[in-house]
């Protein structure tokens, strides 16, 4: 920690804020040329879903059971309660309390 | 990509022969009466948030970051996910090519921000540029799902989306410093299953999204695709060619004939 901000880290940033900078913008700004028709609407309408799944699915597997069984802990949780908050508390709970108990993962 | 140009040219015949109600959704205003409804549909991500920014910040104090650097990286690059793969991946010497590498990486965790802002465009596509494109910067997992959820109960508040984003933001910026300061107790986030949150938050949003096996299907395949190139492929790709293919089976599956609306909606 000899400097404050060190010119080369400073770069790096740089070049990571303008990628992620162009995916926010540029998805949006591409989609001012793409004509919404029921198809690309259906499209849209799956994406939320589609990105949760891709995104935690392989994290999940990856993580073993007591990730896997977490997840299914919060699905249940939100199922009985309608609740988010209390869906990602006990996600997080049974994780902890599994690991705190010897549990690998 | 060739399904791409099919889409597009099939869509463009469609467009005038079909209708959807879907398609005729209010456009955007402002009115800060949506203000605390977008905080409130955020703040289940708050926790999680801060859990995931103090844990970032903890690990950065690791690897010898300073403080100042970690609150550039938490205002700028603004992706939890990317920067931690990156300061986990971070060179000892910066160079030209250790630089792209790093960009390649952020670009792979955070292409998904691309589909999340397109998503946004039938809604915020009706607001002048200089509002829609500043609140396209602050794109995240959480405050996005929040929006399109409201969004599909017909909301039309731009503030819904902007005041839940901002907070977000701001919550994301604090979480660090707590995180750096106590680095030695807090360099484990499995310990108090922080790397929970946002999958725990994730299937949270999955359940209210559920509407019949058969809108399911393209998850079906987001998913398997997306543990096969996890699986052959090394880095992040997995997160944007699963949700690609969802997204694109969506656009395949027709809606039945006999009631397309009662179905769709």
């Amino acid at each position: 920690m000899a400097e404050l901000l060190r010119s080369d880290v400073m770069l790096a940033f740089a070049v990571m804020t303008a990628v992620t900078v162009a995916a926010r913008l540029g998805g949006f700004w591409l989609m001012g040329y793409v004509n919404v028709t029921p198809r690309i609407r259906r499209m849209l309408d799956a994406l939320p879903g589609s990105i949760i799944v891709a995104a935690a699915l392989p994290v999940a597997v990856h993580g073993g059971p007591v990730v896997m069984f977490a997840i299914v802990a919060a699905i249940v949780a939100t199922v009985v309660f309608r609740n988010d908050f209390i869906a990602v508390i006990v996600g997080m709970a049974v994780a902890a309390l599994a690991r705190a108990m010897g549990f690998g993962g | 990509m060739t399904w791409c140009r099919e889409t597009r040219t099939h869509g463009r015949h469609a467009s005038s022969i079909v209708t959807s109600p879907k398609l005729k959704l209010a456009p955007a205003y402002w009115s800060r009466a949506a203000i605390l409804p977008g905080i409130v549909a955020i703040a289940p991500m708050l926790p999680g948030t801060l859990a995931f920014g103090m844990a970032f910040g903890a690990l950065c104090a690791e690897k010898r970051f300073s403080l100042a650097e970690v609150e550039v990286m938490m205002a700028l690059v603004y992706g939890g996910l990317s920067q931690f793969v990156a300061v986990q991946s971070w060179p000892d010497h910066l160079t030209a090519s250790s630089i792209a590498t790093l960009a390649l990486l952020t670009l792979t965790v955070n292409i998904r921000f691309a589909l999340m802002s397109a998503s946004l465009r039938p809604w915020f596509g009706t607001l002048p540029r200089w509002q829609a494109y500043p609140a396209m910067l602050l794109v995240t997992d959480g405050g996005w799902l929040a929006a399109v959820r409201y969004r599909e109960h017909g909301g039309a508040d731009a503030w819904f989306y902007t005041g839940g984003a901002l907070v977000l933001y701001v919550a994301w910026l604090v979480s660090a410093v707590p995180g750096y300061v106590l680095a030695e107790q807090l360099a484990d986030p499995k310990k108090y299953g922080v790397d929970l949150a946002m999958p725990a938050f994730y299937a949270a949003m999955l359940v209210p999204a559920w509407k019949g096996a058969r809108l399911a299907i393209p998850w079906v395949v987001a998913g398997v695709v997306a543990l096969v190139v996890y699986w052959l492929l090394a880095g992040w790709w997995f997160i944007i060619v699963g949700a690609l293919s969802g997204a694109v089976c969506a656009g395949f599956i027709e809606p039945p004939a006999a009631k397309p609306e009662h179905t769709h909606g």
